[in-house]
């Protein structure tokens, strides 16, 4: 930890800025990355579950591309009546705004980490947790009205090609896994924010790697909400 | 700025992006509501999702304040991807063109048979 904040510090000898900041952090005899460890760690996960999630969005193209059989209308399979004519994409959009208001409260959360304020960090944690674990119940949800309701199986639908089930459940079902990790972990996080235990760390800048996982699930979901229920 | 004390910016920043966000998904959400079509709906959802994802990354990561070390590392990888979503791209389209050639039109059109799913 006193070494990364005397690295840290380091900013005062002035690092060199731009590309050729590049070449100093890469070819010197140190540490290339001058943020704390665990920051690092968490980009290169986020990293490679970005090639995941890709994997996961491309195969969903390729198999949408490769079928003949027309694509399920998803604006009209996850169309929602609220008392009167059915609404499309609502629920959906409601959990993109709830997913986007838990990145605004985390972020914040962040912010007040770093200025030592425990008990507002802790609040606005929970307060993302909480509006994760509802985005978690809205796709609850959304999944039993599609296999109850709609009869949407991994491997037929009423509605169209085969594959939008298996794409489906596979995409949003691990999308859904990392809100629900997500919310584990920000419980986490948020306890020991609040029992003080990043007071005698000293540091709190595990709030902002939690923070770092919790925005690219919103991330994610950004990608998702365009090419499988836009597209 | 970055310092010791990690990453420390206005609190109203984080509100701008915020509300931001908010009119952006509202915009994309729009594009479904009023049901735009053909290349009109392809360019505005992706520009509103590259708008979604860049603000994200940018602001709430914190990417935009970070060294260019950290920067390259970790936004350079995931452009190989232009390459695999490309080929998968062209493997479709040879599936789909193989399909409709060797089998019979008519197993993938009448749904109401439910032939599709033998």
């Amino acid at each position: 930890m006193a070494q990364d904040a005397a690295l840290m510090s380091s900013g005062e000898v002035a690092l060199p800025e731009g590309l050729d900041g590049v070449v100093d952090d890469w070819s010197a005899d140190k540490q290339t990355f001058i943020v704390p460890w665990g920051k690092a760690m968490m980009w290169i996960f986020l990293l490679s579950d970005t090639f995941i999630f890709s994997c996961f969005l491309i195969s969903y193209m390729k198999v949408r591309i490769s079928t003949p059989v027309p694509w399920p209308n998803t604006s009209e399979v996850f169309a929602l009546s609220l008392g009167g004519a059915p609404i499309p994409l609502i629920l959906i959009a409601i959990m993109t705004f709830i997913l986007i208001t838990s990145s605004g409260t985390m972020a914040m959360a962040v912010n007040f980490g770093y200025r030592r304020d425990r008990a507002k960090t802790a609040l606005l944690m929970v307060a993302t947790a909480a509006l994760g674990a509802s985005f978690v119940g809205m796709q609850a949800f959304e999944w039993t009205k599609l296999i109850v309701e709609e009869g949407v199986r991994p491997w037929s639908n009423p509605m169209g090609a085969p594959q939008f089930g298996s794409t489906f459940f596979m995409i949003t079902g691990f999308h859904g896994l990392h809100v629900s990790a997500g919310v584990i972990y920000l419980s986490v996080v948020a306890w020991r924010v609040w029992s003080g235990f990043y007071d005698r760390k000293g540091t709190y800048e595990t709030v902002e790697v939690a923070g770092l996982y919790w925005h690219f699930v919103d991330l994610v979901w950004v990608f998702i909400f365009a090419f499988f229920y836009l597209w | 700025m970055a310092t010791a004390e990690g990453q420390q910016h206005p609190i109203s920043i984080y509100l701008w992006i915020w509300g931001l966000l908010f009119v952006l998904s509202g915009f994309s959400y729009a594009v479904d509501y009023f049901q735009l079509q053909g290349l009109l709906r392809w360019a505005l959802i992706l520009l509103f999702m590259f708008l979604k994802a860049g603000f994200i990354i940018a602001i709430f990561m914190h990417m935009a304040w970070e060294r260019l070390a950290l920067i390259t590392a970790i936004l350079g990888p995931p452009i190989v991807l232009l390459v695999f979503i490309g080929l998968m791209v062209s493997e479709g389209e040879y599936t789909v063109d193989t399909r409709l050639d060797v089998f019979a039109q008519e197993i993938f059109l009448p749904a109401e048979h439910g032939a599709t799913n033998h």
